[in-house]
């Protein structure tokens, strides 16, 4: 599949985030976006997730037939959409029943992440690392062509970065494609960086977006 | 389509019971009403028995209330909700299994459970019976309005008191004709089956509403 961004602009709350973002994506190839604290970086992966709307711009796919995006993705945020109650291998079950296409079985997918024998725990009672972990590797359990990570390394060890990585080039090379939002090296080869500037730099237009606000 | 839709029902009904939260708590509400309100009338058993059905009513309504915040926000905040927009089915569906395994861990129990409760406001075995009837089939109409309210608030923390608010009176119509069709049954100028035909009416016209209205509050939450 084909990921076309055209001039895409966020607002929230009143506020514009970021204005003029435009990029495309192809097969096999990888894009960080990076910027400080509060650029809008999460803000951008939850458009393309669908779950925002997009202030002004467009989001396109090609070469999905008749899915739509948000049915074409994987979303590792920082909710990691896991339940307590259930067990991590549960919690996989009905994320590969819920999303479709199955590819590896949860045991398998834990295995990968190097957590099998967290299977049969409830979520609840792992740490904040096994917990990403756990969410990483639903990546594994239903194929589908885009991947947004939202910073997928925050509160993985040195080896679990590894296995990511190792995931994400083997991902890109079967024509795969990742957004990864970062602040680290994460291990991505030769992938685009898109910097979201500051508001700041772009004065002009944020004191006339701040007039149209006040009218 | 059915394997994601069975999954979410599955997955619902396995969270209610191991958190053993709304379902029990919520039948341990209603009973409380119940038992509340000869403590506050007096032992008259015949002031009971007549206002029997409509304090059922009542109490069922505000038992549906109990864990109804949960509904979404629980998913919300954990990110879950995230993943059922990219799900290979449509929201709605998502919003259908999930008030689906809703209705079947509060509003099934209650109807069951009502001819139990029924004793403590001196019913007759026939009015037990027309009212756990109505029950049954009054009680789906208030888990889609009530998921409509859920919706809205799915995204406000401590959305309780603004849920109750805003889907209460949207359960007046449910309320009126689950009453009449319970005191129907016991005599009266009104057959049984026409408001109880009403009554399930308005469950299948809240099932359809409510189902549309939720998931288009869910998409644009933001």
């Amino acid at each position: 599949m084909r990921l076309i961004v055209e001039n895409l602009a966020c607002r929230r709350s009143g506020r514009r985030i970021f204005s003029g973002l435009s990029f495309a994506l192809g097969p096999g190839e990888g894009l960080m976006v990076t910027g400080r604290n509060g650029a809008g970086k999460s803000s951008l992966l939850t458009m393309l997730s669908g779950r925002l709307k997009p202030d002004t711009g467009t989001i396109r796919a090609e070469g999905i037939g008749e899915a739509n995006l948000p049915e074409c993705l994987h979303v590792v945020g920082h909710r990691d959409g896991l339940k307590s109650a259930l067990t991590a291998a549960e919690n996989l079950e009905f994320a590969r029943d819920l999303l479709g296409n199955p590819a590896a079985s949860p045991r398998a997918a834990l295995e990968a992440m190097g957590l099998p024998h967290v299977a049969r725990l409830p979520v609840g009672y792992l740490s904040a690392g096994q917990r990403r972990r756990v969410a990483l590797a639903r990546l594994l359990v239903c194929r589908r062509p885009l991947w947004l990570l939202d910073e997928p390394t925050a509160a993985l060890d040195l080896a679990s970065q590894g296995v990511l990585a190792g995931l994400m080039g083997r991902h890109r090379a079967e024509g795969g494609l990742v957004v990864a939002a970062t602040h680290q090296a994460l291990g991505l080869e030769d992938a685009h960086e898109l910097r979201i500037a500051s508001a700041a730099s772009d004065a002009v237009s944020e004191a006339a977006y701040q007039a149209e606000d006040w009218l | 389509m059915i394997r994601a839709f069975s999954a979410l029902l599955a997955r619902d009904l396995k969270l209610a019971a191991r958190v053993g939260g709304s379902g029990a708590l919520s039948l341990v509400f209603f009973l409380m009403i119940v038992v509340l309100v000869p403590f506050a009338l007096g032992p008259d058993m015949n002031l009971l028995s007549r206002i029997g059905p409509a304090i059922l009513w009542l109490s069922a309504v505000l038992a549906t209330l109990i864990g109804l915040d949960r509904l979404f926000q629980s998913d919300e905040e954990d990110g879950s909700l995230d993943l059922m927009t990219g799900a290979a089915v449509p929201l709605e569906l998502v919003v259908l299994a999930k008030v689906l395994a809703s209705w079947l861990t509060t509003g099934l129990p209650l109807a069951l459970a009502s001819p139990l409760f029924g004793l403590l406001v001196a019913l007759s075995p026939k009015a037990m019976g027309a009212t756990a009837l109505t029950l049954a089939l009054g009680t789906p109409a208030l888990a889609f309005i009530g998921a409509v309210g859920a919706a809205l608030t799915a995204t406000i923390r401590r959305g309780g008191l603004i849920l109750a608010i805003i889907v209460l009176p949207l359960m007046v119509p449910t309320l009126i004709f689950g009453v009449s069709a319970a005191e129907a049954a016991l005599g009266g100028t009104v057959p049984f089956t026409t408001p109880l035909t009403v009554l399930a009416a308005l469950s299948l016209i809240a099932a359809v509403v409510g189902t549309l209205a939720a998931a288009a509050a869910l998409r644009w939450s933001e």
